[in-house]
C-alpha cells in the first residue's frame, strides 16, 4: 500500500463518516446497513420508505463510480462462486442474529462508545481473521 | 408532517449515495482488500484508514448532535440504548466474521457492487438476503433468549 491508497481510504472513510452523521443529525437514525436491508424485507410502509431509498442511493452511488472508475470494483479475491454464496448466507444470518455489521456496530456503535458494538466488532474481526488464516493454511489461500 | 417525511427520505437517498462513493473510493468494494486486512502476513491496512476516517468524524459529531433534544427532521431519536451482552450478539458477530473472511464482502459493499456485473457480488448479496429471511424463519427455534 502506498501513500496515495492510504489517502483514498482515509477520504472514503471520511465520506462514510459524513453519511452516517447526516442520517443521525436529520433523521435521528444510525446507519446500520444490515439492519436497513433486513428491516426493508417486510411489507413496505410509508414510514419505512427511507430504508428503500437508502438502498437505492447505495446502488446509484455504486453505479456512478463504476462508470468513472471501474477499477474501484475489481475483484481479485481467490474465492469461488460457491464460497461467496456460503459467505452471503453466513453474513445475512449472522448480522441479523448479532444486530449489526461493519457499519452499524463497527462505525456507528464504536463512535457512540457502545460496549455491545465494541465487542461485536472485535468478534467479527477475530473470526474474519481466523477464517482467512484457515483458508491460507488448509487451502493455500484460495477456496 | 408529510413534508418532513419526504425530506427524511431525501436525506436517506443522499446518505446512501455518499456512503457508496465512500466505500468505492476507499477500496472497500474490492474484496481482496478486506481479505488482505485480515491477513497480517501480507497486510493491507486500507480498512484501518477507512475506520479512522469514518469513526474519526462520527466520534466527534455524535456527542455534539446528541446535545440537541431532537433530530432536525424527526420528533425523536432512534438510537439503540441496549447495554446487555448476549449470546446472540457474540454468536451472530462470529458467523458474520466467518462469512466476511470467506467472501471478502460485508453488506454495504455487496449492495454497492450490485450493478457492476461481477457475478460474485450479485450472488453474495442475493445469498445474504436469503440468509436474513432464513433467520426470520428459524428465529423461533433458537433457544437463545433475546
Amino acid at each position: 500500500m502506498n501513500l496515495n491508497q492510504a489517502l483514498h481510504s482515509l477520504a472514503g472513510g471520511a465520506l462514510i463518516g459524513i453519511s452516517v452523521t447526516l442520517m443521525l443529525l436529520f433523521n435521528g437514525r444510525i446507519t446500520g446497513i444490515s439492519g436497513i436491508i433486513s428491516s426493508s424485507l417486510t411489507k413496505p410502509t410509508r414510514d419505512g420508505l427511507w430504508r428503500w431509498l437508502f438502498i437505492v442511493g447505495l446502488i446509484a452511488g455504486g453505479f456512478l463510480i463504476q462508470i468513472i472508475r471501474p477499477d474501484f470494483f475489481t475483484n481479485n479475491s481467490e474465492r469461488s462462486t460457491a464460497a461467496v454464496i456460503i459467505a452471503g448466507l453466513l453474513v445475512g444470518y449472522g448480522t441479523v442474529l448479532g444486530s449489526g455489521c461493519t457499519s452499524g456496530h463497527g462505525i456507528c456503535g464504536v463512535s457512540r462508545l457502545s460496549l455491545r458494538s465494541g465487542l461485536a466488532t472485535v468478534t467479527f474481526m477475530l473470526f474474519g481473521f481466523l477464517t482467512v488464516q484457515a483458508i491460507r493454511y488448509f487451502a493455500g489461500g484460495s477456496i | 408532517m408529510n413534508s418532513q417525511l419526504n425530506k427524511q427520505n431525501g436525506i436517506s437517498f443522499a446518505a446512501g449515495f455518499i456512503f457508496a462513493i465512500g466505500l468505492a473510493i476507499s477500496g472497500m468494494t474490492q474484496p481482496q482488500k478486506i481479505i488482505g486486512f485480515l491477513n497480517p502476513w501480507d497486510w493491507d491496512p486500507s480498512l484501518l484508514f477507512v475506520m479512522i476516517g469514518a469513526v474519526g468524524i462520527h466520534i466527534i459529531a455524535y456527542p455534539l448532535i446528541r446535545k440537541r433534544s431532537t433530530p432536525l427532521l424527526e420528533t425523536k431519536w432512534h438510537v439503540p440504548t441496549r447495554k446487555d451482552i448476549t449470546a446472540r450478539l457474540v454468536l451472530g458477530s462470529a458467523l458474520f466474521g466467518i462469512g466476511w473472511g470467506l467472501g471478502g464482502f460485508c453488506p454495504g459493499p455487496g449492495v454497492t457492487s450490485l450493478t457492476f456485473g461481477d457475478l460474485r457480488a450479485v450472488l453474495f448479496t442475493t445469498a445474504m438476503v436469503l440468509g436474513m429471511i432464513l433467520f426470520k424463519k428459524t428465529e423461533r427455534y433458537l433457544k437463545l433468549r433475546e
